[in-house]
């Protein structure tokens, strides 16, 4: 799950890493309310998303006045950056931040190491830009040290750090706190990544996490409900979101074939098959291994109300998954919504007779398939008379 | 013989009493897996399916020799069963469960470290040995007893795999998920090696998708070691970066773990791959007609 830069700093600052104050504005004059307390300040789009400022969502105002005219222009724009994909993102919130004076700017994370088991603290001297760019043109500037998930984080760990990214002496006891306090958090809060990207030197002196992007373990949060009330559904495509209302896995693709299928890696097959022969599917979707009649219909539903979809697609190898009940899914969700585009079925495994009885007794025109591939031949095909 | 589980196998299973756990002891049962205890703490004294219910993994070992344990425990508790039969010293162990916090996942990886025990998954389809052992979720009817070995880190996407070989009369030594979580048990290395120590394997599908890189370091194995056929499909060839497809392992994020990647590091040492999945049971027929193995591996 991700959040908000704000909510990340707030959360942050209770773990008692330094943070610039700010304030929250839904509208032009919140943020100018909040500038006439902070004084000059720095007006950021708040975007699931990082490359904001070059996208145009950061910017520099130095009178409350200007905050406003800024905040006017920035809330409802659709914000394009590099990681957002061209349809961009609609700017809902801005954060009115103290402007500060930079000395220097570092990069700094905690992420967790899968291949070794471990979490693993990145730092760079040379911070503000991406740390992929970093790590792809000088890799020597990056530094990284294991932090064992067991003894946790010692403080040899964060003088480690500090003396390769080149840390001055005077702010080096602060660097190894804000350090612990990072992993501290990422323990006690189940994270996936805690990024300041830039943490900046102030020119009086000080270390202060200018930016702050974390994002937690999805299977963690079960154990975090105070991190329920931090999501964002806004943020959300409306088909993601509520596919996680009924436990499915999807994701929203570009194509036109809707497909559906139980698994993760046979739905990732069904899409490349589907690829190789020529077509495009809109979407990436898994039952997953708990389904029931309702949760089948509500995916279907998800597939039949998408304006793209014109061929739907179901691939289903039933071991736990019963056929039948995917069977009756189907004819209760075209009971439902009435059947407008061809809908090839593919139905083997666990009660594969009983499945195909209930399809055929429904009447309703779907196209069987005997396996994968015939099954991916037929919905390329219809997609295709569809397009003319 | 087979890897892993065969006739010997004596299965504990972790939390018998809840509704996956006792659906699958049924099945587990019916498909003849030798499952001798369960354990629910609080509950013991009771029966699921005629199998006695033990408050620990301990108790249950002591009581029936049990040598494998398979676990359906929700996540939030999945970690704490795991270390419990590590500590009870079972040499095999089977985790089902999907969804553990990635952090626990890093401290059981830690905590196995010196031990005996053997972890299989979380977030897998299990192992099974046709005609043997069946320990995990998989429809037992699709399989048949043979020489092939299947590793896999998806599961309805082995069940393609394994229902392909079946019908072209090729059966399976064992079949083992390792599962889609980014920190788990066994890799794709620790089971091709298996394979390839086990006599009774003749060659070896294995089935990979996007995400970490546990396929290219199977191709250095391959490499180095593997003496045996190898074909392999990979899932995700498709796949957009930075989106997570279902598994949590499943990303390619930084511009790593994309299945271009994996194809080019497992063609380079010569393993077929199979452009779609619809096809991984030609390759393996083609791969073992061209080691001339082809009439060995099929199951009469």
């Amino acid at each position: 799950m991700k959040i908000h830069e704000y909510q990340a700093k707030e959360l942050m600052g209770a773990y008692g890493i330094p943070v610039p104050s700010g304030t929250l504005a839904l509208t032009a004059d919140e943020a100018y309310e909040a500038a006439k307390n902070i004084g000059p300040c720095v007006i950021k789009a708040q975007i699931h998303s990082g490359g904001r400022g070059k996208g145009g969502g950061v910017k520099f105002a130095k009178t409350p006045e200007e905050a406003r005219e800024i905040a006017e222009k920035m809330i409802g724009m659709t914000l394009v950056t590099k990681q957002t994909g061209a349809e961009g993102k609609v700017v809902h919130k801005v954060l009115v931040t103290e402007a500060n004076d930079i000395k220097k700017e570092y990069y700094l994370s905690v992420t967790v190491d899968n291949a070794n088991a471990c979490l693993v603290i990145i730092g760079s001297g040379e911070g503000g830009t991406e740390i992929e760019e970093v790590s792809e043109k000088h890799p020597e500037l990056i530094v990284t040290e294991k932090v064992s998930v067991y003894q946790g984080y010692h403080a040899y760990n964060g003088y480690e750090v500090a003396r390769k990214m080149g840390i001055p002496a005077a702010l080096t006891k602060d660097f190894v706190k804000i350090l612990g306090n990072m992993v501290r958090m990422m323990m006690d809060k189940d994270c996936s990544l805690i990024e300041i990207n830039p943490l900046v030197e102030t020119a009086d002196g000080k270390l202060l996490a200018l930016d702050a992007k974390v994002n937690f373990d999805d299977s963690g949060l079960v154990r975090h409900p105070e991190l329920e009330e931090l999501r964002d559904i806004d943020e959300e495509d409306p088909k993601e979101y509520k596919a996680s209302l009924y436990d499915l896995n999807y994701i929203s693709l570009f194509g036109n074939i809707g497909c559906l299928v139980n698994g993760a890696g046979l739905a990732m097959a069904t899409m490349d098959t589907i690829n190789k022969f020529g077509g495009s599917p809109a979407n990436f979707l898994d039952l997953g291994g708990s389904t029931t009649e309702d949760k089948v219909a509500a995916a279907l539903e998800i597939l039949m109300t998408d304006p793209h979809v014109e061929v739907i697609m179901i691939n289903i190898f039933g071991g736990i998954v019963k056929c039948d009940l995917i069977a009756s899914g189907i004819v209760s969700a075209c009971g439902k919504l009435g059947l407008k585009v061809p809908m090839i079925v593919r139905l083997e495994g666990t009660n594969v007779d009983a499945g195909k009885k209930i399809l055929a007794e429904s009447g309703l025109n779907i196209i069987p398939a005997k396996d994968l591939a015939d099954a991916a031949h037929k919905a390329v095909e219809a997609a295709k008379g569809g397009a003319k | 013989m087979s890897i892993l589980v065969d006739k010997n196998t004596k299965v504990i299973v972790q939390g018998i009493t809840g509704g996956q756990g006792r659906f699958h002891t049924e099945q587990m049962l019916a498909y003849g897996t030798n499952i001798v205890a369960g354990v629910t703490p609080g509950k013991a004294g009771q029966e699921v399916c005629g199998v006695p219910v033990f408050d620990t993994v301990k108790a249950a070992k002591e009581a029936t020799g049990a040598n494998a344990s398979i676990l359906y425990v929700p996540p939030k508790f999945a970690a704490d069963s795991i270390f419990e039969a590590i500590d009870a010293e079972i040499p095999f162990v089977v985790c089902i469960t999907e969804h553990i916090p990635v952090l626990d996942m890093a401290k059981v990886k830690n905590y196995m470290v010196g031990k005996s025990t053997v972890l299989l998954g979380g977030n897998c389809p299990g192992i099974i040995s046709p005609g043997k052992c069946k320990m995990g979720i998989m429809p037992g009817y699709i399989c048949k007893e043979g020489h092939v070995g299947v590793v896999s880190r998806s599961g309805t996407l082995t069940y393609e795999a394994i229902n392909q070989l079946s019908v072209r009369g090729i059966g399976q030594s064992t079949a083992v998920g390792i599962g889609g979580d980014p920190i788990k048990g066994l890799s794709h290395v620790d089971v091709l090696k298996m394979f390839n120590e086990d006599p009774d394997t003749y060659a070896v599908v294995m089935i990979g998708e996007i995400g970490g890189s546990g396929e290219e370091e199977a191709a250095e194995y391959i490499r180095e070691h593997m003496d045996k056929p190898v074909v392999a499909f990979i899932a995700g060839q498709s796949a957009p970066p930075g989106k997570r497809m279902g598994h949590a392992g499943a990303i390619i994020s930084g511009g790593k773990g994309t299945a271009a990647g994996k194809i080019a590091a497992l063609e380079s040492v010569g393993v077929s791959v199979a452009p779609t999945p619809d096809l991984i049971g030609e390759y393996l027929v083609e791969a073992v007609k061209k080691a001339g193995i082809y009439e060995k591996c099929l199951t009469e």
